[in-house]
């Protein structure tokens, strides 16, 4: 470090001298201060999003570094939240790389007193047996003489939170089961 | 809307930067309150009569947009003489059969109208003698979405002056004549000096110049009179010319990021994409009987097997021929109410043995928690789908029936699967916001570990059961083995990509190229379309929902923002901010209007009216569906194309709003002889779902306060994406009540310490929050005393309390099937609620105090 660098890190010598005599502003400022960047800066990219939670349909900005999700902000193109986000969008980096998030498929037993570990493809073959013969349990080609064509073996809850495209699939595929208890949050 | 949906309150204060006044009518002064020019606290449960004595004002007083109403709505239409009002007949209208609880709506009816000629074919003359009754349990009056229900054929008699004694006008300032401001005042505790400003100010703000907006959260249709909560504001709002106009309108703001597209492409049992009704069960129903029987006339609905049909292509592909009615007979027929609380009897009866769980907690979020938990208790399996281990996961072990010793988990047979959900960051996707708005929501990574999107988890799940199923002769497989089901994957974990999902709800041509408007669609097969309202979304190949012109470049109205459905509209009904003859009511208000050198609407917006059609078009005799439309029929959704002052069919309890007390109330019904809706949906009074003495019956002073449940801004719905995130529970780290300083003192509860709430289903304990921000009210003459329960607890994750959900019952709204959690009666208590086998017992000890038993509360 030479005598000049040396000098000019001494705040009392930038009060005195420099532009901030107050000493509350660049006179004050340390190495580590200036050195800081936000945390976004070092992003790869930026992807764009909306907000997950009420629909108020918020903009966000989803920051990605190494393939992990480093931030999340409003983002100031939409016309709908001009960049604003609330308490819960705020905390949607919480909420989506928190450690409160469960990773792995968890069975429970018929009669079971806890959890035990199942590898998805398993489950996704169990449940898909079992939707085979609930169905089936449940079939009524018709009521009262009239037809009918339907499982009442089998239901599903949920699609406020999902995708358009994902309750698409799931009116399709339920409605071609026959089975008909399909509902949601929008009932609630 | 300060405290739920805070971002998007940042434009009423833009509002209100200008010179808007807001008014915030809730029981509780909130965040909203704290900023709004007046804050009207009133009972909850009592916004009928609010809104019906602001009616009475507005006709009382002439301040209703004449002009409009006399040209876009059904005000100057003669009524048939049949039709008995609340008035005639003490709180029902003609109709009401006491017998099976329903009405039949043939005297509703307008005059000088064929009797309907479909109706033969009407669920209402069931083959099965059931009466109308299994259809209007199915919540038929949900059905056509964005328009009416079918009127019959012919031209209405109408009286433009509106002083024929049975127009429309008339009897609404008949019905509504007793709601006075005396009215109000003893029924919502809101003083009269008070609710005349209120008045005041919407009709100052009303009319050709200006506009004034209703914004509701969808507390108002979480009610057994819910729907008629929203008509009766749609009533105020069609009177004072302000629908279809900027500034103007009924915002429903919806809770969840796409509640709005959960409804539009339903995952509801009684919903097709798209508002098409499922189909009912008949004998020898086929395509053709179902059109005719569901179809309008007159407006777009008349175009309904064009949709229909398209719909069957995109479900069924090369399989749905016209030789095969395009497999209409592969879509499972209903047979009355399917909805969520029916299936959790089907639960208890053990009829349902599968239960998924997509992102949605019941065992906490859903009223009548306990029940809820007792169904999935009965279940062969469940899968829940979520990020973390929500209640609806993990009831079997620590529950609150285990710690009462209700239930044991050894005995409790149901297998549970617990699958880790992808987050909006993990996939591509769109959501439809409160607007009608269809967003495009980019993957930014992969998701962790076995996280998988819901579109994965369906696609895989169905790709599974074909394959078990392949091969099979059982004509009960075809509709599984005949669907499209070939969607494109990409990665590691074989992603269906969402673009083409998208692209097959848009639709296509014969030639697979995409389209791009739902006019476009045919009823002969040669369209696919998976929801023609939003046919468009995907026009020329390109995801019109990813487009993101940052609004500082665009106007106000920022159409090149997303995409709303239908074809882009931003204001829905927008023909209606013009007036008759095609010009602008006002150049300030200002939407769309015809040009007439170009020969077709212009304007901010894209016109919801036919583009080229002239004001002054006038449909030749025969015209049918859109054609029908005469260039000033400016609701083209509706069968007449007028807004609805009073609903002549559609609605299963009645023409017109009418207040009824919520099903427990302190309060007997001021107005009528019927205490609550005569025809709300009542479910089986189970020793869980007791219904409490309200009123004047013996007991009622048991539960002598008013409750009611709602959000905070730092929580979302059930919790499941909020009590488990640490910033939020440090904000909110556990279950309160509000209560106010004198019920404090009245009943000794100690800021910060516990209270106690009792209900006839149920007793939690809330930390106890005094806070002026309640107000004692006087109804009926004497002090009411409100409780205010947030509802977003649970016993699980970093903020946890007790589910305000134990206490509701499960009386419905009878359009809708929705609960009604907004209102109703409890006692509070200091201290914590009892432990272990005595807290049911502390709720059969009111029970019998109260003298309840399985009849109580049930009576039409």
């Amino acid at each position: 470090m030479g005598v000049r660098t040396w000098i000019d890190s001494w705040p009392v010598y930038r009060q005195l001298t420099g532009t901030d005599p107050l000493g509350r502003g660049a006179a004050a400022r340390s190495g580590p201060t200036a050195r800081l960047t936000p945390r976004v800066a070092s992003a790869d990219r930026v992807v764009k999003s909306i907000c997950p939670y009420c629909a108020v349909g918020c903009g966000q900005n989803v920051y990605v570094e190494d393939g992990r999700v480093t931030q999340i902000e409003g983002d100031p193109d939409s016309p709908v939240s001009r960049g604003r986000l609330c308490p819960k969008g705020s905390a949607s980096l919480q909420l989506t790389t928190g450690d409160a998030r469960e990773h792995h498929v968890l069975y429970r037993r018929p009669y079971g007193a806890g959890w035990e570990r199942l590898d998805l493809d398993t489950a996704m073959d169990m449940i898909a047996d079992r939707v085979i013969e609930a169905r089936r349990a449940g079939w009524q080609w018709d009521v009262d003489g009239a037809r009918t064509r339907r499982t009442l073996g089998v239901a599903s809850l949920g699609g406020a939170t999902l995708d358009n495209e994902e309750n698409y699939l799931i009116k399709k595929l339920f409605t071609a089961l026959g089975a008909i208890q399909i509902e949601n949050q929008a009932r609630i | 809307m300060a405290e739920c949906h805070p971002v998007g309150f940042q434009w009423v204060m833009e509002a209100k930067a200008r010179g808007a006044k807001v008014i915030h009518v809730d029981p509780r002064f909130t965040r909203t309150s704290a900023v709004a020019d007046v804050h009207v606290p009133l009972r909850a449960g009592s916004d009928i009569a609010f809104l019906g004595g602001v009616v009475n004002y507005v006709l009382g007083h002439d301040k209703y947009f004449r002009d409009y109403v006399v040209a876009y709505t059904n005000g100057p239409v003669v009524l048939g003489e049949d039709f008995r009002d609340t008035e005639d007949l003490d709180g029902v209208f003609s109709g009401f059969d006491p017998q099976s609880r329903t009405y039949d709506d043939g005297t509703w009816q307008y005059a000088g109208m064929e009797v309907r000629a479909v109706s033969g074919e009407r669920d209402r003359d069931d083959p099965r003698g059931a009466g109308g009754r299994s259809v209007s349990e199915a919540a038929r009056g949900e059905a056509h979405g964005s328009g009416g229900a079918d009127i019959g054929a012919g031209e209405p008699e109408r009286d433009e002056t509106m002083t024929h004694p049975r127009c429309v006008f008339q009897v609404l300032k008949r019905h509504y004549a007793r709601y006075t401001p005396e009215v109000v005042e003893r029924i919502c505790g809101v003083p009269q000096d008070l609710f005349r400003q209120v008045c005041e100010l919407v009709t100052e703000n009303s009319g050709r110049e200006r506009t004034t907006a209703f914004a509701y959260a969808v507390g108002w249709t979480q009610h057994t009179v819910g729907v008629q909560y929203i008509r009766a504001a749609g009533v105020l709002q069609t009177l004072l010319g302000n629908i279809g106009r900027p500034g103007g309108g009924i915002l429903a703001l919806r809770g969840h990021a796409s509640i709005q597209g959960s409804t539009d492409i339903p995952t509801l049992f009684n919903l097709l994409p798209g508002y098409i009704p499922m189909p009912h069960a008949h004998q020898r129903q086929d395509l053709d009987s179902f059109v005719r029987a569901e179809a309008t006339a007159k407006g777009y609905w008349g175009e309904m097997r064009s949709y229909l049909v398209s719909l069957l292509k995109a479900y069924w592909g090369d399989a749905a021929t016209a030789d095969n009615d395009f497999c209409f007979d592969y879509l499972p027929r209903l047979t009355g109410s399917h909805s969520t609380y029916e299936t959790v009897l089907a639960q208890l009866e053990g009829t349902c043995k599968g239960y998924f769980l997509m992102g949605e907690n019941p065992a906490v979020g859903s009223a009548n928690a306990k029940s809820q938990r007792l169904g999935m208790a009965n279940l062969d399996w469940l899968v829940v789908r979520d990020f973390s281990l929500i209640e609806s996961a993990t009831w079997w072990k620590d529950g609150p029936e285990i710690e009462t010793g209700e239930l044991r988990t050894e005995d409790i047979g149901t297998e549970v699967f617990f699958l880790p959900a992808a987050a909006h960051t993990e996939k591509a996707g769109s959501f439809t916001n409160t607007q009608r708005l269809l967003q495009w929501h980019h993957q930014a990574v992969e998701p962790p570990g076995e996280a998988r999107s819901d579109l994965w988890f369906t696609f895989h799940l169905g790709r599974i059961i074909r394959d078990r199923l392949a091969g099979s002769a059982d004509p009960m497989d075809w509709p599984v083995l005949d669907l499209t089901w070939d969607y494109a994957t990409r990665g590691a974990i074989a992603e269906p990509v969402a673009e083409a999902v998208l692209a097959e709800i848009n639709g296509h041509d014969a030639e697979g190229r995409p389209l791009s408007s739902y006019e476009q669609l045919a009823d002969d097969g040669s369209t696919v379309c998976g929801c023609w309202i939003y046919c468009g979304v995907n026009a020329d190949g390109v995801n019109q929902a990813a487009r993101r012109k940052p609004g500082t470049e665009q106007d106000w109205v920022a159409g090149e923002w997303g995409w709303a459905w239908p074809a882009n509209r931003r204001i829905l009904y927008n023909r209606a901010s013009a007036d008759p003859d095609g010009n602008p009511w006002s150049e300030r208000k200002a939407l769309v209007w015809w040009d007439a050198e170009q020969g077709q609407w212009t304007g901010h917006d894209i016109a919801d009216f036919g583009r080229t059609k002239s004001p002054f078009y006038r449909p030749p005799p025969g015209a049918r569906a859109a054609d029908a439309l005469s260039g000033t029929d400016a609701f083209v959704m509706q069968a007449d194309g007028k807004a609805w002052l009073y609903a002549p069919a559609g609605l299963t309890d009645g023409p017109l709003p009418a207040h009824y007390e919520p099903q427990d109330s302190p309060f007997p019904n001021l107005l009528y002889g019927r205490q609550r809706n005569p025809v709300r949906q009542v479910l089986p009074s189970r020793p869980d779902n007791r219904y409490q003495p309200s009123g004047g019956e013996p007991g009622a002073e048991v539960y002598p306060y008013v409750a009611t449940t709602y959000r905070l801004t730092e929580h979302h719905t059930a919790g499941g994406m909020s009590r488990w995130q640490p910033y939020l529970a440090e904000l909110q780290p556990e279950f309160f009540c509000e209560v106010s300083p004198e019920l404090a003192a009245e009943r000794a509860l100690e800021h910060t310490g516990w209270a106690t709430v009792v209900s006839a289903r149920g007793v939690i304990e809330a930390r106890v929050l005094v806070t002026d921000r309640m107000t004692p009210l006087t109804v009926h003459g004497r002090t009411l005393h409100q409780v205010g329960l947030p509802y977003h607890w649970g016993p699980n994750g970093y903020s946890t309390g007790d589910a305000a959900n134990e206490l509701l019952h499960l009386s419905l709204d009878p359009n809708t099937h929705i609960q009604e959690t907004k209102a109703f009666a409890v006692d509070i208590r200091p201290g914590r609620r009892p432990r272990g086998p005595a807290a049911p017992a502390l709720v059969r000890a009111y029970r019998a105090r109260a003298g309840i038993d399985e009849h109580t509360g049930t009576e039409p």
